[in-house]
């Protein structure tokens, strides 16, 4: 074989856009889709009224596929950030097997796809939230909030706690105070969750050049915030029973979890050098999640039998 | 030869090949799923009825 062809091969195994499958599956950031729909579903049956099975399938996909469309949009901006930090180096663009623009585009045709979908056959007002998730998530978080302040995932966090509401919407073709009530839960549960690993992983931030609040504001203060987010989520994950709007089983397991909640915070302030400290944040990052998915798993039981 | 090669473009080796391969039936099981879903909305939001033909009413015509 001459040598003008073995550099064209060599050339074409680099070039990026031979992506396989599973790396646009990446693209849409699966675990997080995974829980997006978790929520959307809840909104989706606790909502009154009732939706043909089809029509809220539906629902939920458009919300998934919205919500990846979001993740391909967040890597192709990110792309930069990502391949400087260990937890994100790995993602397909990063690592050359999808090229920027590829990503773009792939975000952008499903973000059109699945607000208009989501529009057209379920509900307007259900595809606008939509629209508005992926346009906050993707500019006001991704391109804006994210490397210009602390409080970048405060208010980025809106992204993520819109999913409920969009079910809601999708089944009633309005908005109440319930969904409005798991807006803000998912919207306080977020600091103290996003801080926790941020504590963990400040070096890479860091080097990313992200100015995450243990970064900015020393940990010192990252723990204090994080007591003080946790003291008003846990009376918060209590407020839908206090309102009357769920039953016993949620309010005694929102109680505890809430009780938990707080002690894993405290422990997080109260441990400040060495193991113990970096154990204390892996706790709580890994409570925070444990937190949001039985409190949401509860609605949705509840939700299922009444 | 350089000619040649040229004239081939890019030579795509046969990892490429099946990645190119396992791409393009994945689109595919998307399109037909797709089909198949818009299909079964139109009946769900439509109903039964959707594909029956509906008699034009009558026209009447002012002379």
């Amino acid at each position: 074989m001459s040598l003008i062809s073995e550099e064209r091969i060599n050339r074409a195994e680099s070039l990026p856009g031979f992506a396989g499958v599973e790396d646009y599956w990446a693209l849409l950031k699966p675990r997080v889709m995974s829980l997006v729909v978790f929520t959307a579903l809840v909104g989706i049956v606790r909502a009154p009224g009732d939706i043909h099975p089809v029509i809220g399938f539906v629902a939920l996909l458009c919300i998934a596929v919205g919500a990846g469309a979001a993740g391909a949009l967040n890597m192709w901006w990110d792309a930069d950030i990502d391949a400087r930090m260990d937890r994100t180096r790995t993602r397909p663009i990063p690592a050359g097997r999808v090229e920027p623009g590829e990503a773009m585009v792939f975000g952008l045709l499903l973000s059109g796809a699945s607000v208009l979908m989501l529009g057209l056959l379920v509900g307007v007002l259900a595809g606008a939230l939509l629209a508005f998730t992926i346009f906050f998530y993707a500019v006001i978080y991704s391109m804006w909030l994210k490397r210009a302040t602390p409080q970048n995932i405060v208010i980025g966090g809106a992204a993520g706690a819109l999913p409920p509401v969009i079910g809601w919407a999708a089944v009633t073709g309005t908005v109440a105070l319930e969904p409005l009530l798991l807006f803000a839960l998912i919207f306080i549960w977020t600091p103290p969750h996003f801080w926790a690993l941020a504590l963990l992983k400040k070096r890479d931030y860091e080097r990313a050049g992200i100015p995450m609040l243990p970064n900015v504001a020393g940990d010192d203060e990252t723990r204090k915030q994080i007591l003080l987010y946790s003291l008003v989520l846990a009376p918060f994950g209590v407020a839908p029973f206090v309102l009357g709007m769920t039953g016993w089983l949620y309010g005694a397991v929102s109680l505890v979890l809430g009780v938990l909640f707080l002690v894993f915070a405290w422990q997080v302030y109260r441990k400040r050098e060495g193991d113990a400290a970096e154990r204390a944040s892996k706790h709580l990052f890994a409570f925070s999640v444990l937190y949001l998915f039985l409190l949401f798993a509860v609605l949705l039981g509840e939700g299922m039998v009444r | 030869m350089n000619a040649m090669a040229d004239d081939k473009g890019v030579v795509l080796t046969e990892e490429q090949k099946k990645s190119r391969k396992r791409r393009s039936l994945a689109i595919a099981l998307v399109l037909t799923f797709l089909v198949i879903l818009f299909y079964v909305v139109t009946i769900v939001k439509l109903g039964p009825g959707a594909m029956r033909k509906t008699e034009l009413p009558a026209v009447t015509v002012i002379a």
